[in-house]
């Protein structure tokens, strides 16, 4: 058994492996560039009369973006002279790393996907929490008293959100009975509503207490208002991100549009249906399912950013009480009543 | 799913679980990989003209002030709380893949239920002493 188990794992498999990352590491920072563009320069322009980003280059302002991508890189890479400059060169890598290790279970279609772990979602959540390391060690490596305000603010936050979000998937992987993202999606395209299979049945009818949980936690992990507090721009400036520069600012950039792209994606999958479309199958899911799952992921953004560009920023301990007073009771009481029912029909 | 078992171990299933795992791996490296590059085009456009003055710590303009002061971390109630509630949040899982009649059934929810409740049973403790509230 030991020949076959630890070196049967090249040929094709390999190639396929390589051709797959090449594809996830155009796509992140892809996912963050259309994110930033659509809900972050035009969406919060229009939202919140911003004239700025919508001029440059004439039209809706569309030369914006590459107006930033010129400035990011003409930006000289600074470490403050009484930074731990190891941990501070470090840090965005983590949080760009974190990014990078959620978009691996994410499927797209029966075949387009990395891999199909079989703890999928469980593992999605624990490579997300990461990102707070990321944090933390440029907070900390700043020797800055913003950025350390901001990461510790980060770190409490993580201690708020992270429960309600785990406990919110419970639900959801007790009515599919996995935690592997492909399975939960078969399991919400197999099944109907009450017989009627037009739609399959997304567990947001089901499960939606859960979306709900999911989708504020969510915006808690993300640090987007209401919850921005680590970055705070009013009152830390940018918290841990205040002494970053150039492209190492961008990669904070990338690692939180990219994973609010992974954290839309994660809702699609678990409550939209992800990818399935009821009674197609085989390989005209594999073409149609990318789209499906793109346009499920920018109506999950677009309520995402909606709740940024219109709440107030609150305070740490009232999202401390937000999450251990209601969020996790409630979240609690949907998987014994999820379970309850579950075992009875 | 029928019944409740373990999976064989054959070669192939361990396999395809050091592939998984493999694939990863793999991924951790091309994140490097990606920052690297970046890092490395970013090196050879980007200018480099050093003043003493830029690498002043940022404190809104004015000269920086003193160092650290210590923090009070008013939240470690919440963090010990947060330690007991997520390793319970892991034995929840195992119990949720196979929560239906043909699993663990009326047994598992009991057990579970009786689970949540004593911890739940905790943080009503807890919210009634007033550890909840900002200290």
């Amino acid at each position: 058994m030991s020949h076959a188990l630890a070196f049967d794992i090249w040929g094709g498999w390999a190639t396929t492996l390589a051709i797959k990352t090449v594809i996830v590491m155009a796509l992140i920072p892809l996912a963050a560039l259309i994110l930033g563009y659509t809900f972050l320069l035009k969406m919060m322009s229009h939202m919140q009369s911003r004239l700025g980003p919508m001029d440059p280059g004439g039209f809706h302002g569309w030369f914006q973006l590459v107006g930033d991508g010129i400035k990011f890189i003409q930006k000289e890479d600074i470490v403050p002279a009484g930074a731990d400059a190891r941990v501070f060169k470090m840090a965005p890598a983590v949080v760009v790393l974190s990014t990078f290790l959620m978009f691996v279970v994410l499927p797209a279609g029966p075949r387009i996907k990395v891999v199909n772990l079989d703890v999928g979602i469980f593992y999605a959540l624990a490579v997300s929490s990461l990102s707070v390391i990321g944090v933390l060690m440029a907070g900390w490596a700043s020797s800055n008293k913003y950025a350390l305000l901001g990461a510790l603010r980060a770190a409490a936050q993580l201690i708020a959100y992270e429960l309600p979000l785990v406990l919110a998937v419970v639900g959801v992987v007790v009515q599919a009975g996995t935690m592997s993202l492909q399975g939960i999606v078969v399991a919400q395209q197999t099944h109907g509503i009450f017989g009627w299979t037009g739609l399959g049945s997304p567990f947001i009818l089901t499960q939606f207490v859960g979306f709900a949980l999911f989708m504020v936690a969510a915006q808690a992990e993300l640090t987007q208002p209401p919850f921005d507090m680590p970055v705070a721009e009013s009152e830390l400036v940018a918290g841990y991100m205040v002494e970053y520069t150039g492209f190492r600012f961008l990669f904070f950039f990338i690692g939180e549009f990219g994973t609010a792209f992974v954290y839309a994606g994660l809702a699609a999958t678990l409550f939209l249906g992800g990818w399935s479309i009821p009674h197609v199958t085989g390989g005209a899911a594999d073409v149609l399912g990318p789209i499906v799952l793109f346009v499920k992921i920018m109506i999950v953004a677009f309520l995402m950013f909606w709740a940024r560009f219109t709440y107030p920023r609150l305070r740490e301990d009232q999202l401390q009480a937000l999450a251990w007073k209601w969020l996790i009771p409630i979240a609690l009481i949907n998987i014994l009543v999820t379970g309850a029912l579950k075992v009875a029909f | 799913m029928t019944t409740f078992h373990a999976p064989p171990l054959a070669a192939s299933v361990m396999t395809e679980y050091y592939r998984q795992y493999l694939a990863v791996a793999v991924f951790v490296g091309a994140a490097l990989v990606m920052v690297g590059a970046m890092l490395g085009v970013g090196a050879l456009l980007r200018p480099k003209r050093p003043q003493p003055e830029k690498y002043i710590t940022y404190e809104s303009g004015s000269d920086p002030f003193g160092t650290f002061g210590q923090q009070n971390v008013r939240y470690y109630v919440y963090a010990l709380l947060f330690v007991i509630f997520d390793v319970e949040t892991v034995f929840v899982f195992p119990w949720a893949v196979n929560a239906d009649h043909s699993g663990l059934g009326w047994f598992g929810f009991g057990e579970i239920a009786v689970f949540v409740l004593i911890l739940v049973a905790g943080l009503g403790y807890l919210w009634r002493k007033g550890l909840l509230s900002w200290a």
